[in-house]
């Protein structure tokens, strides 16, 4: 199997890969839950029975054809830091990687399944691509569990479908969700309205880490609550139904930002840009914030051919738990913001300025120095 | 689901156990707050499950353990999550109201694994779905007895095949 630092040092598929909407859909998730018929869930195991179930499963889910030189370990085998980079790659849940004895994950080469064992359910199928593509993550989750299947006796009711340890999660025990960047709906004060409206039907809307989490650089989740009474397929239908009209929504916002004031827009497009050129303390917070703003820059090519990857893999490589594995230590925050600062400077060097407009009368100049435009 | 004071749709749904007694009510809101049932955000999951906040504490000797866990409805109570698959069976009672306050349907109507479909489709579904056609028929759903009418003609005729991944 395939170690950790070569999992961490390739970028996800879904990182340099697009899909549809890809300029406002950063990914698609669809995660399945499963149990096995003849255990008590995690949360209602003796320990010892966590461990005896993570052994018996743990080379079925290996030996899985998805799996094939990919990434498997226990985590008490894991650190801290190790499974809070797992975290931030979306591949394991917080939840998970609180716990240690008798939990485990598998993920494949690709990073775009992982196979959490002993979270609250037995098994967390998960899938992850790129844009608004759910169909797609579910179904390689799909096939997965039709195969781990093959292997192991799941908890099933005709009548229930897939039991689960939480009823929230009975039926198809499946959660689609959707990681989107909003910045012109945070922009223009929309963007509560939207929340409300998309709640009103019955999904979910996050932050970036999931539940209980600030939606910190205007990146959201949506994802459906209801699993038990409707088909996948409906779900999952009805989810993009409602993401398509949140991406028209943050278009047209887009454009009226663009339209109604140009300059106010390059203005903070601009800051963010050297702000994080420049700066040597930067926060989590204020990074993630000003990176959103420089992706929507490239959105709109006010920053023109930005590498929109590029900008994917720092927003990555400036979390906590990345910073510190790369240092090989722990980092107090203070010294986590320096580093930061340091990583964006050098990733940020290949980006060309922004494009400065001059609203003089006289054109600007084609060709000298943007001195002189200001000389009347 | 109706509310059992007036004929509007019911959003509170409480149930009690007293002595071993299980007794549910349906209310809808204006009613829940007549009837003093007024904290609507207090009714987490576990309340919402077992018994609200106003009802008297279920004497320990009427305590339901599951037979194959050890689970009991008291933890259920506490922490709203139940402790094994079997669970689900032991805990069946209100289960339905539960499950329609937080979901789309009661029933499951999405993929079916083809091995546990084999394995005990036909030995316990027969069960299940004459007292789903009877709880449908009783709550006038009756697209759904339809539909688990013709899933009981489909069982009834000899070797069936497993159904095929629906999603």
């Amino acid at each position: 199997m395939m170690r950790f630092s070569t999992l961490i040092k390739n970028p996800a598929d879904w990182m340099r890969g697009s899909g549809p909407h890809s300029e406002i859909v950063m990914t698609s998730r669809v995660r399945l839950a499963r149990n096995l018929r003849d255990y008590p869930f995690p949360g209602f195991s003796q320990e010892q029975q966590r461990v005896d179930l993570l052994a018996n499963v743990r080379s079925v889910v290996e030996a899985l054809p998805e799996m094939k030189d990919g990434f498997s370990d226990e985590y008490v085998n894991l650190s801290k830091i190790r499974k809070q980079v797992l975290v931030e790659r979306h591949l394991i849940s917080r939840e998970h990687a609180a716990r240690s004895t008798g939990c485990g994950v598998v993920v494949d080469r690709k990073q775009s399944i992982s196979i959490m064992i002993n979270e609250e359910d037995h098994f967390r199928i998960q899938g992850i691509r790129a844009g608004l593509n759910l169909r797609s993550a579910f179904a390689l989750v799909d096939q997965v569990d039709t195969e781990l299947e093959q292997e192991l006796a799941y908890a099933f009711s005709s009548r229930f479908g897939y039991l689960t340890a939480c009823p929230t999660n009975l039926g198809t025990g499946m959660r689609a969700s959707v990681m989107l960047h909003l910045p012109a709906l945070v922009l223009t004060d929309q963007i509560s309205q939207v929340v409300k409206a998309v709640g009103k039907i019955g999904l979910a809307v996050r932050g970036l880490y999931g539940e209980g989490t600030e939606a910190l650089g205007n990146l959201f989740q949506i994802s459906n609550q209801h699993t038990l009474g409707e088909k996948e397929s409906e779900i999952i239908a009805q989810i993009e139904k409602v993401i398509e009209g949140v991406v028209r929504s943050e278009n047209m916002a887009r454009a009226k930002l663009k339209e109604d004031s140009p300059t106010h827009l390059r203005d903070q497009i601009g800051r963010a840009y050297a702000i994080l050129r420049h700066a040597h303390i930067l926060s989590s917070k204020e990074a993630l914030n000003l990176l959103s703003l420089l992706r929507l820059g490239a959105d709109l090519d006010i920053v023109p051919d930005c590498d929109r990857g590029l900008l994917d893999m720092l927003l990555l490589e400036i979390q906590p738990a990345h910073l510190q594995l790369q240092a090989e230590k722990e980092l107090t925050p203070d010294e986590r913001d320096i580093m930061r600062a340091e990583i964006t400077r050098l990733r940020l060097q290949s980006i060309a300025p922004p494009v400065n407009v001059s609203h003089s009368e006289s054109p600007p100049p084609t060709g000298g120095s943007f001195q002189e435009t200001n000389d009347e | 689901m109706k509310c059992d004071v007036c004929t509007n749709e019911a959003t509170v749904f409480l149930t009690q156990i007293i002595n071993g007694q299980m007794t549910t009510v349906n209310l809808c809101e204006t009613c829940s707050k007549a009837k003093g049932v007024t904290d609507e955000m207090g009714f987490g999951l576990a309340e919402a499950f077992l018994g609200a906040g106003n009802t008297t504490n279920v004497p320990r000797n009427d305590v339901l353990t599951c037979p194959s866990c050890g689970f009991t409805s008291a933890q259920l109570k506490k922490i709203g999550r139940m402790g094994c698959p079997d669970c689900y069976d032991t805990f069946q009672e209100g289960l339905d109201q539960l499950l329609s306050s937080m979901h789309k349907g009661t029933r499951h109507l999405g993929k079916i694994p083809t091995r546990a479909i084999a394995d005990s489709r036909r030995n316990a579904s027969m069960e299940e779905l004459k007292h789903a056609l009877q709880s449908a028929i009783d709550e006038e759903r009756y697209e759904e007895a339809a539909r688990i009418k013709i899933e009981m003609q489909a069982l009834q005729t000899p070797a069936p095949q497993a159904e095929s991944q629906g999603a």
